[in-house]
């Protein structure tokens, strides 16, 4: 007789999911803490995944049906035909004798409306308001992507391809410094004793308590004075070292044992290499948590990209040039949805990326 | 001649505590030197200066005559075993190896070459591809072993790197320490508070207390010649019995009854010490116990077969230990003759210095 296969090992994805609390006696049945668990955790799932869902599920519907706030899931539109040079609505007519026929409103509705059928379009008659119903199809709207990005209808001042290689450059090169910069601050601060190491510590995870926007008249002062303001260093530089991750890298390093440093100082390594080839290989779980919390941060960042960077469209990054579509009077709400959709797929793909990291480098730190 | 090593009244502090109060030591090309103690007796902040990795308070040190002090760790040429092995965890054994001397910029050619002896002479050539954590704790000592031999070092530490093996493993590798100390005749200099590791592999053993040096000497001149009453008690096991008692005109009294013409000057309140194996156990007639020079009353014994201990007590309470190379019947409670011979004896005075034999 074959063993039973053992729980935990080799376990296919709908066991995972549906596992229960208890040994294996006591699994099998569903108690208080199961429901209460899980109950839990599909409210979780739904809080962050509705939104998310809801933003996709907009993002491919019509014009008409995201202004009409259509709540239907799926991207049902009204048809639409050219009359004249104009897209109009087309409309189902069902006549007091049941035959069906496809037209276009000539006029404003009413109770007794004026119509016209596709293939006269001049020949105009009336029809009773209830006879008319929307003449609907599934269609996604490929237009709210296609047309921002490949500047079609009037869109020509959203340039896609220079918001993102903006957005790229800011945060790669803003995640790479601070991982580097927070990384040696975090290496002094954990490794090396000297005095007020902890004041020192403890002033950097202070700066936490002050919001960015009560700093934001002197940080503008401090950029236009180095004369970074308006380009993209100007964004990138100030925000570099963040206190959450120097100290989050300085408790992780702490877990680093001294001896390994200790034993590399009498291997001959310097300090610089003791930090890349120990450190650094060590602190890989800290750092990829860092680097998604960093990507995150500057590719949403906002505030402070916008008023750096205000006065030059060319180095506008994709949340600002989001607000392209935001007008005065009326926003263009199925390309903002759109667009949003467009600016999640690179951070999504980060975070599928890194996440290996963080769990392989936990499994490989083990010292003894 | 220089010394491989020099040491020159050394003291170190960590604020206001003092570890190490100005300890003067020479050790000689190829010497294998043994710092022992007890925990807290400053052993291994002494390794710790010698390899750089502290800085002495004052005091020089010397390495084959250069004067190192304020030298980094990393540029003294010296190579350390840690008591945690202290392995890089991200780095195969190959890289473990290579690393140190990847530092000192040697051609590729030559590091592989040394890492291949290296490996071959410690039995981990199977193991080169693999991760530390993937090694047993005899392998992972081998391995840091290997780690200081490819440099060459012109002296290698070793920090208690026995104290994390069992005892059959811990064996085993004393045997194969001594060994590679004979095979490539570097200095080499371990700090344990193992006395048996002390006793077995050394060339000669520096006895610390409390950040001072006791004692220096071969194995058997402190075995046989303890220059104190700590040395005395710490070299040995089981360790050596002390027994109170007064020293006048040559001859000894002890407060549990013995009295004896002893070939030592001074007088005054002096410490009779004799190890448990020189104690002579009083047979009669058919291997039964009867009466020496002493009685002590047997509270308890162990049986190991080629030895027996016997743990006593005199009239006065005073213990003793006694070590018979012969099994002999023995019961709890039960009255055993000791005897104890003069040429054994070692006297302490009231400082606990060695009183010295006349003859």
């Amino acid at each position: 007789m074959p063993p039973p296969p053992r729980r935990g090992a080799g376990m296919s994805l709908a066991t995972y999911l549906s596992r229960t609390r208890g040994n294996r006696e006591t699994a099998e049945r569903i108690g208080l803490q199961d429901v209460l668990a899980y109950g839990y955790l599909v409210l979780g799932v739904l809080v962050i995944l509705v939104p998310v869902l809801w933003t996709l599920f907009s993002s491919i519907k019509s014009e008409r049906a995201v202004d009409s706030f259509d709540t239907r899931v799926l991207p049902i539109a009204q048809v639409e035909t050219m009359v004249d040079g104009r897209s109009k609505p087309v409309w189902s007519w069902t006549a007091e004798d049941g035959t069906q026929r496809l037209v276009t409103k000539a006029g404003p509705t009413r109770k007794i409306t004026d119509v016209a059928t596709l293939e006269a379009p001049d020949q105009v008659f009336q029809v009773p308001k209830e006879a008319l119903a929307p003449h609907e199809e599934l269609r996604i709207a490929t237009e709210n992507y296609l047309d921002p990005i490949l500047k079609r209808n009037g869109q020509e001042t959203f340039n896609f391809l220079t918001y993102l290689g903006n957005s790229v450059f800011v945060t790669v090169a803003a995640t790479l410094i601070t991982l580097l910069i927070n990384a040696m601050a975090a290496f002094a601060l954990s490794k090396y004793r000297f005095r007020g190491r902890l004041t020192f510590t403890l002033l950097i995870v202070a700066t936490l308590l002050i919001p960015a926007s009560i700093i934001l008249v002197s940080l503008f002062f401090v950029v236009w004075s180095f004369g970074i303001f308006g380009s993209l260093w100007g964004v990138i530089i100030p925000a570099a070292a963040t206190p959450t991750g120097v100290f989050l890298l300085r408790q992780y390093m702490l877990t680093i044992p001294d001896e390994l440093l200790e034993a590399a100082r009498m291997d001959a390594a310097s300090e610089w290499r003791i930090f890349w080839r120990i450190i650094i290989p060590l602190s890989l779980p800290a750092l990829s948590v860092l680097a998604i919390l960093s990507v995150i941060w500057r590719w949403n960042d906002f505030l402070w990209p916008l008023i750096v960077l205000i006065s030059d469209p060319g180095k506008h990054t994709l949340q600002l040039g989001l607000t392209q579509f935001a007008g005065e009077f009326n926003s263009d709400f199925h390309y903002i949805l759109a667009m949003t959709v467009v600016t999640l797929i690179p951070i999504t793909l980060v975070f599928v990326w890194l996440q290996r990291f963080i769990t392989t480098g936990i499994a490989t730190t083990g010292l003894k | 001649m220089t010394h491989a090593l020099d040491l020159r009244q050394i003291r170190k502090s960590f604020g206001p505590v003092d570890v190490i109060h100005g300890i003067d030591l020479a050790i000689g090309e190829g010497e294998f030197v043994v710092f022992v103690g007890p925990s807290g007796c400053g052993k291994s902040t002494l390794l710790r200066l010698i390899a750089g990795l502290d800085d002495p308070t004052s005091g020089d040190i010397l390495l084959q005559g250069r004067r190192v002090n304020g030298v980094p760790a990393s540029e003294r040429g010296l190579s350390m075993v840690f008591q945690s092995y202290a392995l890089y965890p991200h780095m195969s054994v190959r890289q473990n190896l290579s690393f140190g001397l990847e530092n000192l910029r040697m051609p590729k050619a030559e590091i592989a070459q040394r890492i291949e002896a290296a490996a071959k002479m410690l039995q981990i050539d199977h193991l080169l591809a693999r991760r530390p954590g993937q090694l047993s704790g005899g392998q992972r000592q081998r391995v840091a072993i290997g780690r200081a031999i490819v440099r060459e070092p012109v002296i290698f530490l070793f920090d208690e790197p026995l104290s994390n093996l069992d005892a059959e493993l811990r064996l085993q590798m004393r045997v194969e320490i001594s060994d590679l100390h004979a095979k490539l005749g570097n200095t080499m200099i371990y700090v344990t508070h193992d006395q048996i590791e002390a006793m077995t592999m050394a060339d000669r053993i520096v006895v610390l207390r409390g950040g001072r040096i006791e004692q220096i000497g071969a194995p058997l001149d402190l075995y046989n010649h303890p220059a104190n009453k700590f040395v005395a008690g710490f070299i040995g096991a089981p360790q050596m019995n002390f027994l109170r008692g007064q020293l006048a005109d040559g001859v000894l009294r002890t407060d549990c009854g013995l009295v004896r013409d002893v070939p030592f000057a001074g007088a005054g309140k002096v410490t009779l010490g004799i190890r448990p194996e020189a104690v002579g156990v009083s047979l009669h007639g058919h291997g039964d116990v009867g009466h020496g020079d002493e009685v002590i009353r047997v509270e308890n014994y162990e049986q190991l077969g080629a030895v027996t201990y016997i743990y006593g007590a005199f009239a006065n309470g005073e213990k003793l230990t006694v070590q018979h190379a012969h099994q002999i019947p023995l019961r709890r409670g039960q009255e055993v003759g000791v005897r104890f011979p003069t040429e054994a004896f070692h006297l302490f005075g009231e400082d606990d210095k060695a009183l010295e034999r006349t003859r």
